[in-house]
């Protein structure tokens, strides 16, 4: 009887300052958290404020129309009259990272394939360490290869000067290939082993199960990936900045100058003033990519949303 | 309690680790600032000992701070090579110099702003910035730049008039036989419409505005323009007189070749100066890199050695309204 009335006497006296110790982690820890949530959220806000009040200048200030910004085909924001037609970059923007995507998707597809019903233990000890060792490498040297390897050879095989949208492409579609790999295999690493499992007791074959099971199961998070990929094609200045050419026009062919919303930005924003309308126009065209940047990320979520269901 | 300690110190030390990357980015915002802060500050301490000439400098005060340059690409390999120099000097050790590119836009407007000491600029600020703006500026223009118009090899031409010049970067001629060479169809390979480059040889080679045509290229740095005029059969480019060597043709322009020697007479005309401007009278360790840049020594070696005509042994003199006067 003694002995456990003793232990509640005592127990209040030893939980005190544990139970204070833990109000004050626990305390820490939020304070930790919330002040790194709130930094971000700072950060981010202000980085889309600053943009959006030097990019919405030219057209509040300066007068200069959405409309002719978004359909207009003449880019000459110093000329007389200055013309504000981004339309060619948006052009070049599209074709570049739509394309990549279409070189890369498929590629990207199989290798995840590969990695998971094929070889998986060659696939999980090489070949994903050597894809996902592209996303290291620096834009620059994918610039500089591809002006270097690409173009000499698009030159020789096509007409035209090699460079242009489809060498802009084509290394774009290199960089963006992790991106659409991890998340392929991901997706497929995730599926239930019975619903492979119940195909191959129906008798179907592996390229049976593969194409008529996994890939249309696995379809909307492969799409997440695809697109995620061109959000990144769509960022990606200074590697395609190097191959494509940088003509302000809508080319006639893949093998002609032509040029993106970020290469000709990164061109210019360097020889322009802060604070002028040129300067203004280009965060106007930054502006556009953080829209396209929201958008692409609206159709993952759309697509994740279908995953779940 | 055991396991307890070590995990709670990994946590205080992620918890330091942010807390010391918050401040620091607290800190960039001032950065820029700060430094112009420090040069300023430190003006009035340091410029009563010592007389602004880098040779009084040395037996007095040592003068210390910190300097920073932006803006012209085509001027910062020379900058920094000065500024490596510069930092090496025994009476100069105390004076931190940094030079970042950026482009001539940038320059002059981070040092009209006031977050750059100096402001490297290919171009007259009375070009670019407003003109009660540029009035605040002061010019110390340190080196010529000259530029040559360069082709392919193969293209068989070595010298065009100003007016095949015009008409080839206007699209009238499109091909080299009109020009006297080998039928072959004439890529262009510009420079963005707003650089500083571009528009010293439109201004003094062309004596036009031009536009960027179709199928044209437009490359900002140097090394790549000379790599495509390089390999592109039937490419016409501009590149300055430090990147001519025997895998391009230099072309000549209405017969003058461009050389040092033809830069100086004002008879190969397509050159500019290449600026540092400070916003005000400098500081003295800003007046300092500018004496020493301009400093014959300098002059005659490292602004020769970077491909670039010293602006001593010019013998002609040029405003910013491109008049010519005879010095």
């Amino acid at each position: 009887m003694n002995l456990p009335a003793t232990d509640i006497r005592t127990a209040p006296a030893e939980k005190a300052p544990k139970r204070q110790r833990h109000i004050a982690e626990e305390f820490r820890g939020k304070f930790y958290v919330y002040f790194c949530v709130l930094l971000m959220i700072v950060i981010i806000f202000s980085i889309v404020y600053f943009i959006a009040s030097r990019g919405l200048a030219p057209f509040i200030a300066n007068g200069v129309s959405v409309k002719e910004m978004l359909f207009g085909l003449k880019w000459n924001p110093e000329g007389d009259p200055a013309a504000f037609g981004a339309l060619p970059f948006l052009f070049g923007s599209f074709a570049t990272s739509l394309l990549a995507a279409v070189i890369a998707a498929p590629l990207g597809f199989c290798a995840s394939v590969f990695m998971t019903e094929i070889m998986p233990k060659f696939g999980k000890t090489l070949l994903q360490p050597a894809i996902e060792l592209l996303a290291g490498i620096p834009s620059v040297v994918y610039g500089f290869v591809g002006l270097s390897v690409i173009v000499p050879f698009l030159r020789d095989t096509f007409p035209g000067q090699g460079i242009g949208i489809l060498a802009g492409a084509l290394v774009l579609s290199v960089m963006i290939l992790p991106t659409i790999t991890t998340i392929a295999t991901d997706a497929l690493r995730s599926l239930p082993s019975g619903l492979k499992e119940g195909s191959y007791a129906l008798g179907a074959t592996r390229w049976q199960t593969i194409s008529r099971i996994i890939l249309p199961t696995t379809l909307p998070s492969l799409l997440t990936g695809v697109v995620l990929g061109i959000a990144r094609a769509f960022g990606e200045a200074l590697a395609v900045q190097m191959v494509i050419g940088n003509a302000p026009h809508i080319p006639h062919s893949l093998f002609e100058s032509a040029t993106t919303l970020t290469s000709i930005i990164t061109l210019e924003m360097g020889n322009t003033t802060s604070g002028s309308l040129h300067n203004n126009a280009l965060w106007s065209l930054a502006l556009i990519l953080l829209l396209m940047t929201f958008v692409f990320v609206f159709v993952v979520r759309v697509l994740e949303r279908r995953v779940k269901r | 309690m055991g396991k307890g300690k070590p995990v709670e110190m990994k946590k205080s030390f992620v918890m330091l680790l942010t807390l010391v990357f918050a401040l620091a980015l607290a800190a960039c915002g001032n950065n820029s600032s700060n430094g112009s802060d420090n040069a300023s500050s430190a003006s009035p301490s340091a410029s009563e000992s010592s007389s602004a000439s880098p040779s009084d400098s040395a037996g007095g005060e040592k003068l210390s701070g910190n300097v920073l340059a932006v803006g012209s690409t085509a001027l910062q390999p020379l900058a920094q090579a000065v500024a490596d120099k510069f930092m090496a000097e025994d009476q100069y050790k105390g004076i931190s110099v940094q030079v970042q590119p950026g482009g001539s836009g940038t320059g002059l407007s981070q040092v009209s702003d006031g977050q750059a000491n100096i402001g490297n600029s290919d171009i007259f600020a009375e070009e670019k910035l407003d003109a009660d703006k540029a009035k605040e500026l002061v010019d110390h223009k340190v080196a010529v730049v000259a530029m040559a118009a360069v082709a392919n090899k193969a293209v068989g031409v070595d010298n065009l008039t100003k007016q095949q010049l015009v008409d080839i970067f206007t699209g009238k001629i499109t091909n080299w036989k009109d020009v006297g060479g080998a039928d072959q169809k004439i890529v262009i390979v510009n420079r963005p419409a707003s650089s500083g480059t571009r528009a010293t040889f439109e201004k003094y080679a062309l004596g036009t505005k031009t536009e960027d045509l179709q199928g044209s290229i437009q490359e900002d740095s140097s090394g790549t323009v000379k790599k495509l005029v390089k390999e592109t059969p039937g490419a016409i480019g501009y590149l300055a007189l430090s990147y001519l060597d025997d895998s391009i043709t230099a072309l000549k322009y209405d017969g003058v070749e461009p050389t040092a020697d033809n830069v100086k007479t004002n008879k190969y005309p397509v050159w500019a100066y290449e600026h540092m401007y400070t916003k005000g009278e400098p500081t003295p360790e800003v007046k300092a890199f500018l004496d020493y840049i301009l400093s014959d020594a300098v002059q005659s070696g490292v602004v020769v050695e970077q491909g670039f005509v010293p602006v001593s042994e010019m013998q002609v003199e040029r405003d910013a309204a491109g008049n010519v006067t005879n010095k």
